[in-house]
């Protein structure tokens, strides 16, 4: 009997993703320069980056998975583990990138959080995606919590334009210095960007190395499930029988 | 290097909380995977 | 859209009977005022605040209204006698909506008059159709918004807190949008009663936006279990 959930596929993924992984941070911390502006505060933008890219992907991933949940619902939940082990790695990026992008805004604006739009309209996709997780984890019956998710998260797209709309409509309004843009201000030479775009595609391998390997615990944890209540039948019938032997 | 403390912080915080994810996913499903027949694994 | 009439009219007749609007929901919103009064204690910062924490206060009300308006219905199993009994989903949306936002109506007259009275809030004539119509937007967005998310979490466990932690973030542009034009209302030095325009236009998109929405989920949400 196989002992884990890892296939050919998933180790050459998880070496690939580890190694390149190895060489950002190698990367990150001795061989691009500091930046002119920014000094050594730059080096958290190779972390900071990746993450956010692989947050926005995931929710992506999540609300396609769960169009297509909706659409076919009657025949597999396969799209909606996908959705689910998406979301709740891309929660966990989100969180990354929250983190990171405040102690790299303490050392470049001094600040460790702006009210301006993109930061806010993060923020509210954080917690809505929480929320979204909470709802999966109540326990129900598989199909419901895989129709109840996929509504759940297509309102998600519908809500963060206009969450990001009323943000900048509501920034707009004030009348302040604006925020030093973290990236744009950046000048990057080769190896800067050489090593952010290294950062990007090993951490995209290790969301994908995560989702699958997340989507197929939740599998074994439904069959598990599934097969619990089974026994327990069985278990209550062979009871049952017994003892209305037992009474005549 | 200035500011060292920080840019640690991040890149601790960041490598540290995938690594135990991945941990975490990892353990559990072995641990899950020896009770299941192998039959009904869609990806063997 | 007779049937939608007709569950809103039940809705409201239940709300009527009980009186849970009148014993419950408002003076717990009237508490809110007087708490946030007391918390910020200071006039000039209350005067500003005004329109944030009624609208803040309403956010809360419709998560105390929508729970209600669920719990009445699950209960007995009554959502699925009356889904048997040929209402169609959409329609039975657009009833619980129709009631959420009469109700929600009552509860922001009397939220504004505490702020006129507790806060020093003034509303000049010319301002009146600005509020009128900030009110009514602000409150089908909050009622369809509710309805909704209401009905993914009915029937869960510890749906109270789940409902705030899933409405609550989607209703922060009516929470901004409401905040905003009402304080062009309230005579404001900061907005002018443009951008209240403005921001109305904004309450009505949201407003729209998840009434098309709840309208299509329902049918989704509510199909028996296959």
């Amino acid at each position: 009997m196989s002992r884990s959930t890892g296939t050919t596929v998933t180790r050459v993924i998880g070496i690939s993703a580890a190694l390149l992984l190895a060489w950002v941070v190698v990367s990150a911390f001795f061989v691009t320069p500091a930046d002119a502006q920014q000094g050594d505060a730059v080096r958290i933008m190779y972390a900071h980056v990746p993450a956010a890219w692989v947050a926005y992907l995931a929710f992506v991933t999540t609300a396609i998975a769960s169009g297509f949940s909706l659409a076919r619902r009657h025949r597999t939940l396969g799209f909606d583990r996908v959705a689910g082990a998406s979301a709740e790695t891309g929660v966990l990026f989100m969180g990354l990138a929250l983190v990171t992008g405040s102690l790299w805004g303490r050392l470049t604006w001094g600040t460790f959080w702006q009210w301006d739009p993109r930061l806010t309209t993060t923020l509210f996709l954080f917690v809505t995606y929480v929320g979204y997780l909470a709802v999966r984890n109540i326990d129900s019956d598989p199909q419901r919590r895989a129709k109840r998710s996929a509504v759940l998260a297509l309102l998600a797209v519908l809500e963060i334009p206009l969450v990001h709309f009323s943000v900048v409509l509501w920034r707009s309004l004030h009348q302040e210095a604006s925020v030093l843009n973290p990236d744009g201000d950046v000048r990057l030479d080769g190896s800067m960007l050489f090593t952010l775009f290294s950062g990007v595609v090993a951490f995209t391998l290790v969301f994908v190395w995560l989702v699958i390997h997340r989507q197929r615990l939740s599998t074994l944890q439904d069959l598990q499930q599934g097969a619990g209540l089974d026994a327990a039948i069985a278990a209550r019938r062979n009871e049952v029988s017994t003892r209305s032997v037992g009474g005549a | 290097m200035d500011d060292i403390g920080f840019i640690l912080a991040s890149w601790v915080i960041t490598l540290g909380t995938i690594g135990l994810l991945a941990f975490v996913t990892v353990r559990r499903a072995r641990k899950l995977s020896g009770q299941i027949p192998d039959d009904d694994k869609p990806w063997l | 859209m007779r049937q939608a009439f007709a569950v809103a009219r039940k809705d409201l007749l239940i709300e009527i009977r009980a009186r849970l609007l009148l014993v419950r929901v408002a003076p717990f919103a009237l508490l809110v005022l007087v708490l946030f009064a007391v918390a910020l204690d200071s006039e000039p910062l209350i005067l500003r605040a005004a329109a944030g924490l009624v609208w803040l206060t309403m956010l809360f009300s419709v998560l105390l209204l929508v729970q209600r308006a669920y719990d009445v219905e699950t209960e007995d199993d009554a959502l699925e006698m009356l889904l048997t009994s040929t209402v169609e989903p959409t329609q039975l949306f657009f009833g619980k909506l129709l009631a959420a936002f009469v109700q929600l109506l009552v509860l922001s007259v009397l939220l504004v008059c505490g702020a006129v009275v507790l806060y020093g809030a003034t509303v000049t004539a010319g301002h009146l159709v600005l509020l009128v119509t900030t009110v009514s937007c602000a409150a089908w967005g909050l009622a369809s918004v509710g309805t909704l998310y209401g009905a993914v979490v009915a029937n869960m466990n510890g749906r109270d807190s789940l409902l705030a932690l899933l409405a609550l973030p989607v209703l922060a542009p009516v929470l901004i949008g409401a905040s905003r034009a009402t304080e062009a209302a309230f005579g404001s030095q900061t907005i002018d009663t443009a951008s209240g325009w403005a921001w109305v236009a904004l309450l009505a998109v949201f407003a729209l936006v998840f009434s098309a929405a709840g309208a299509a989920a329902f049918g989704a949400l509510m199909e028996p279990e296959a």
